[in-house]
């Protein structure tokens, strides 16, 4: 019988849990690889200069005071829709309907401001705009947890079909309530009355910061120390033991749906009534899905999803200014993006598992 | 037996596999003959399987070197381990269920399909070492036992010389065994090494010519069976001196009524009735022994009682301290749980119900007790200090509270689940398959930790395979055949052949179960 007695190269062996700190050590590596990687590919294929590129990323991200701020309120409202995710993830329920869920909440405040207009006081709006559009979120995300509960329907699909609806009511409601008329969109809502406008703390773009920090600090606690939080992983791990201990499946997943989809519908009050006062089909943006790689990449951890989805701002902010800068194509932002995600994300594989070369000399230094 | 004159078939020299920091195998040197067949024996996660899976090709060694018929090998995948004519049969059956046998055998093999000449193979291996496999049987209809020989076939069919089956016999009856150990002896004398893992020594003595002994990773040594004995085998494997013998304690107060049972029937989605007009009684301070064969309706009946299994007709009734009865059919799980009336079950597949493989020691230990305060906040202190209780106490082997379950080997696993079902201070106790897959010592703790529970006035319903185990623990017997009542005896006075006759006096030959 023909036997190959050559030694593998290498092989992969998984780790045990690895320290943290060499953890970040790995991460930070990588990161600076990325970096050096997209010099490279900067100069051969531009000829600039990479430290100015970088410079300029950085300088996209935080070169005044205005773009600093608008750079934490993005991160805010990214960070807010990657919350709402989490606890579904966490049930491996996967919701991909964040980008719907963050529409509807933003059409439902959209309505409220445009029909309460000098009907009610100002504050009576606002109070019913933030009713509604939680409401309207939660409602989106209702609809699938209870296909999923009662006829077990894959939750992907539905989730993203629901996307499909939110876009076309939004649709719709823009040409109902176009102004002015002819423009084909809804334009700014309220323009000199105001009403329905999210008020302002300290300047235009704290209030979205606020409250990124308070549900950061409200899911965190609920996750990891509530009854509720642990309900959830155990149905994410196994719906067997979970109703084996009592636990009744279909009330946690319709229940963490609904406050999936509510803190969506949080995000489109902020981005409706506190950011943009207009609404378009193209309000969210797709950080209903950027959220699902936010998350993932946090692995559901709320506090990690802080600098998880300040990566992910902080690229796409600096990316979009060296393309200006250096009237770059688009494209070329997203090429440097797409190599420093790819590091990014890769070195996960050397965090969890080590590989092994198998020369002789690789065996003795392990003795 | 004269080994110095036998060849060798395989040899392990130094060989070492680490997982983290946990050491798996460290330096095992280890031969086997040709034409032998050596019982490999270690407690749970002493690393027999790791040993084994470095010879099949699933793990790659760190160190050492592997010897096939004298020449240095190097294991690199499974492929490469039939190329040297090592086959292993796993726990967990490896084979396509839609696919026939003779289908599943040539899987993965190269070169032109032609299952016409392969069934001609498959039939004269069988013919050669006895056998019973029909090629063109889909897997899906086959028994347990039927699938197994389809493995064994597999393994053979790509000219194995060397056999590896690790815990063959933990999924058999008896007379499966009986037969399995009947082709296993064929084998041996066309000149094949066969190398098996199992726990029961009664096994090891019937079938094996010569045991090793693996503890901690390490190679203990080896003993011709013929020369040794239970005790010393297992004190070998254990490391000091093991008693081996189960107690039948008296509880500290007269025992009581505590569950009746009357007229319950079971009929599953498909319209197969599971249970047939069922009516036993569970008294305090007595352990209820149920014996059957596998499939003949011990899950059912406990899932019935536990609130899990929806029931048809009759009626399980739960008798309090004061004489009052409760109604047990049609309540949930945690409302049978929160009327006090507590029942802890260790169900057959232990990760699949009742533990969260991905969760560590303590988040399992809180599946039960978290909804305890009136906070919507849990309390994470009891939980981890019963954890710890349970891995002092019943010397589960773990790096710590906070490693997930799932990486534990399976009979710590074990300990985790009854340790923590026991620790919920029951009032009726059931266990299913308590001791499945564990080693000796380990069944002798939960034996002792079962009639722990007796003395204290639990009443205690265990489902068991091994009918040795049951005659000794038991007080009363209720044997079941083919989800009915096939007799209620006494323990003290049963005999062995008395209840394998009640087994199948109602079913006959009938073993389809899966």
């Amino acid at each position: 019988m023909k036997t190959n007695n050559k030694e593998p190269l290498f092989h992969v062996v998984r780790r045990d849990d690895m320290s943290r700190k060499k953890a970040w050590t790995i991460r930070g590596i990588a990161l600076v690889a990325a970096l050096i990687v997209c010099a490279l590919i900067t100069t051969a294929l531009t000829g600039d200069n990479p430290l100015s590129v970088y410079a300029t990323i950085v300088s996209g991200a935080f070169g005044s005071n205005r773009k600093t701020w608008v750079t934490f309120q993005n991160l805010s409202v990214l960070l807010i829709i990657s919350l709402a995710l989490t606890p579904a993830f966490r049930m491996k329920f996967w919701n991909c309907g964040g980008e719907g869920q963050v529409l509807i909440g933003g059409l439902a405040s959209a309505a409220t401001m445009i029909l309460l207009d000098g009907k009610l006081p100002n504050v009576l709006v606002i109070i019913i705009m933030i009713t509604s559009s939680i409401l309207a979120g939660a409602i989106w995300g209702l609809i699938p947890a209870l296909f999923k509960a009662i006829w077990n329907t894959n939750e992907t699909l539905s989730t993203l079909m629901m996307n499909y609806i939110a876009t076309q009511l939004v649709a719709f409601y823009t040409v109902v309530w176009e102004n002015p008329k002819g423009s084909g969109k809804i334009g700014i809502i309220n323009q000199n009355s105001c009403v329905g406008w999210l008020p302002e703390i300290g300047n235009k773009y704290f209030l979205s910061v606020l409250v990124a920090i308070v549900i950061t600090v409200i899911l965190y606690i609920y996750l990891y120390y509530g009854k509720h939080g642990y309900e959830v992983c155990v149905v994410g791990e196994s719906e067997r033991t979970a109703r084996y201990v009592g636990i009744k499946v279909e009330k946690v997943i319709i229940r963490t749906m609904v406050l999936s989809g509510a803190l969506c519908g949080v995000a489109g009050l902020l981005l409706v009534g506190g950011i943009n006062h207009t609404i378009t089909t193209t309000i969210a943006g797709g950080q209903g899905f950027t959220a699902i790689m936010v998350a993932w990449l946090a692995k559901f951890n709320p506090i990690t999803m802080i600098f998880t989805s300040f990566l992910i701002i902080f690229l796409d902010r600096g990316a979009g200014e060296i393309a200006t800068v250096f009237e770059l194509n688009k494209s070329f932002s997203d090429i440097i993006t797409g190599i420093i995600l790819f590091f990014i994300i890769g070195c996960e594989f050397f965090i969890s598992y080590k590989v092994v070369f198998n020369s002789k000399n690789a065996k003795e230094e392990r003795k | 037996m004269s080994e110095t004159k036998k060849e060798t078939a395989i040899s392990v020299r130094d060989l070492s596999k680490s997982f983290g920091h946990v050491h798996a195998n460290t330096h095992v040197t280890m031969d086997l003959y040709k034409g032998e067949i050596l019982a490999l024996l270690g407690e749970n996660g002493s690393g027999k399987t790791t040993l084994m899976n470095m010879l099949a090709g699933i793990y790659y060694p760190d160190e050492g070197q592997i010897f096939v018929n004298g020449k240095e090998v190097s294991i690199r995948s499974p492929k490469d381990a039939f190329n040297n004519g090592i086959g292993m049969v796993h726990q967990h059956f490896k084979l396509i269920d839609v696919l026939t046998a003779a289908e599943n055998i040539i899987l993965g093999e190269e070169g032109k399909l032609d299952i016409k000449s392969a069934c001609a193979k498959i039939r004269e291996i069988c013919d050669k070492y006895g056998f019973d496999v029909d090629p063109n049987k889909k897997i899906f209809n086959m028994s347990v036992s039927e699938k197994q020989t389809v493995e064994i076939v597999k393994v053979l069919y790509r000219g194995a010389d060397i056999l590896i089956l690790d815990e063959p016999t933990a999924v058999l009856t008896p007379q499966e065994t009986e037969k399995l150990f009947a082709v296993m002896r064929n084998m041996r004398s066309d000149g094949k090494a066969i190398i098996i893992i199992t726990h029961k020594l009664n096994e090891v003595k019937e079938i094996s010519d010569r045991v090793a002994i693996l503890r901690q990773g390490e190679y203990i040594g080896d003993m011709i069976t013929a020369n040794t004995n239970a005790q010393e085998m297992t004190n070998m494997m254990v490391g000091r001196q093991v008693v081996l013998n189960i107690e039948r304690p008296q509880p500290l107060e007269a025992p009581k009524k505590r569950l009746v049972v009357e007229g319950v029937t079971v009929v599953d989605e498909e319209g197969v009735t599971k249970l047939k007009d069922i009516s036993f009684d569970v008294e305090s301070g007595q352990i209820l022994g149920i014996a059957g064969i596998s499939g003949c309706g011990q899950k059912e009946l406990l899932e019935a009682i536990a609130g899990l299994q929806p029931v048809q007709s009759g009626s399980i009734r739960y008798i309090n301290d004061d004489g009052t009865q409760e109604e047990l059919i049609g309540m949930d799980p945690q409302k049978i749980t929160q009327m006090g009336v507590a029942l802890s079950f260790v169900p057959e597949d232990r990760l699949g119900m009742g533990l969260v493989g991905n969760m560590d020691l303590a988040e399992n230990m809180m599946l039960r007790s978290f909804r305890d305060n009136n906070t919507p906040f849990t309390d994470r202190k009891k939980p981890h200090d019963l954890a710890e209780k349970i891995v002092d106490t019943l010397d589960v082997k773990t790096p710590g509270i906070d490693t997930p379950v799932r990486k534990l080997s399976g009979g710590n696993v074990q300990k985790v689940l009854v340790g923590r079902e026991i620790a919920n201070s029951p009032s009726v106790l059931m266990t299913a398959y308590a001791v499945r897959g564990l080693d000796i010592n380990s069944s002798y703790t939960i034996y002792d930790l079962i009639n722990m529970q007796k003395i204290k006035g639990v009443a205690v319903i265990f489902v068991g395979e091994d009918l040795d185990v049951l005659l000794q623990i038991s007080d009363r017997i209720l044997v079941l055949c083919d989800g009915q009542v096939s007799g209620i005896i006494d323990g003290k006075t049963a005999d062995k052949n008395t209840v394998g006759m009640m087994m199948t006096k109602l079913g006959g030959e009938d073993k389809n179960e899966d």
